[in-house]
């Protein structure tokens, strides 16, 4: 069984298993970088307008955000028990918790939607007839839409890794425990729920006490 | 041994961290209606790094994982606390 999963230049499965997880930890630490570029210029921004960013944190949506907290939060956690009851020789709870992260993860998707649909029905899209007058407010929904946009992305790209899995080992849910892919597309997905919990307070906690 | 043992294994200690993150995450958000002044933005992001640090340790299994793959992902903190110190260095000495 152990050789269907067996690749080059590898001569045993535990070692490629550990050459996966670490590959996919240096492409976490990158994709850690990217987000922290943002991060950067939201931090100086902040610092040069601080009243407008208190102003425009305060329309953002704290029920959508929360929410959706829960939910990627959750979602982490059944993909966490997936891996452990896939290394447990548990394959079909494995599979089914596979299937409840993916639906919590187009759930996040579907809130997220009608959060947006809100968003620009009060006019906190930038531009010409933007809602808030506040100097630095545009600036705070810039980087509003281009974060949660690139988070979306990557919540995308992980639900169809998830989704990978679970049509390949819908029917032998043993592959689950001897393919590396398990590893890399938890460690994948939980990524995206850390990434979330970053912007949780920093686009959704600004300027609650302030009002 | 005990039948239920692997699956006591496998839900345990993620089922933990769960309810520690959803508690974290309730405080975060009522402390978010707290006039703390200045202090208010700091302590949630406080709480954000507490909740990231669970679930890398006990989610991502960097607990129960090799040097190798704890030095890679340090790798990602260690760069980012160097990005922004030499980003307050320039704005903050302007």
């Amino acid at each position: 069984m152990s050789d269907v999963f067996l690749r080059p230049p590898f001569d045993n499965l535990a070692r490629q298993h550990r050459a996966v997880a670490f590959g996919m930890w240096l492409f976490l630490v990158s994709e850690v970088l990217l987000f922290s570029g943002l991060f950067a210029g939201y931090g100086l921004y902040r610092g040069i307008y601080p009243a407008g960013f208190l102003a425009a944190g305060r329309e953002t949506d704290i029920v959508y955000g929360t929410v959706n907290t829960a939910i990627l939060m959750t979602s982490s956690f059944t993909i966490a028990v997936a891996g452990r009851a896939a290394r447990a020789d548990l394959g079909r709870m494995a599979w089914w918790l596979l299937v409840l992260t993916f639906l919590l993860g187009f759930s996040f998707l579907i809130l997220k939607g009608f959060e947006y649909r809100e968003d620009i029905a009060r006019h906190l899209l930038p531009g010409s007839d933007f809602a808030l007058s506040q100097s630095g407010a545009q600036i705070f929904f810039s980087y509003y839409w281009i974060m949660t946009g690139v988070h979306a992305v990557h919540v995308t790209c992980g639900l169809i890794a998830v989704l990978r899995l679970i049509i390949v080992s819908r029917k032998n849910f043993a592959w689950l425990s001897g393919s590396a892919s398990e590893d890399a597309t938890a460690l994948y997905w939980h990524l995206v729920d850390v990434i979330w919990i970053v912007l949780y307070p920093i686009l959704y906690l600004v300027g609650r006490a302030h009002g | 041994m005990d039948k239920r043992s692997p699956h006591r294994e496998i839900w345990f200690r993620p089922l933990l961290v769960w309810i520690g993150l959803c508690a974290l995450l309730a405080a975060t958000c009522a402390l978010a209606y707290v006039p703390l002044g200045e202090a208010n933005f700091p302590i949630s992001l406080c709480i954000a790094a507490l909740k990231a640090a669970l679930v890398g340790m006990v989610f991502m299994r960097l607990f129960e994982n090799n040097a190798l793959n704890r030095l890679a992902a340090a790798a990602g903190p260690i760069w980012v606390f160097v990005m922004f110190l030499l980003m307050g260095a320039d704005y903050f000495t302007r």
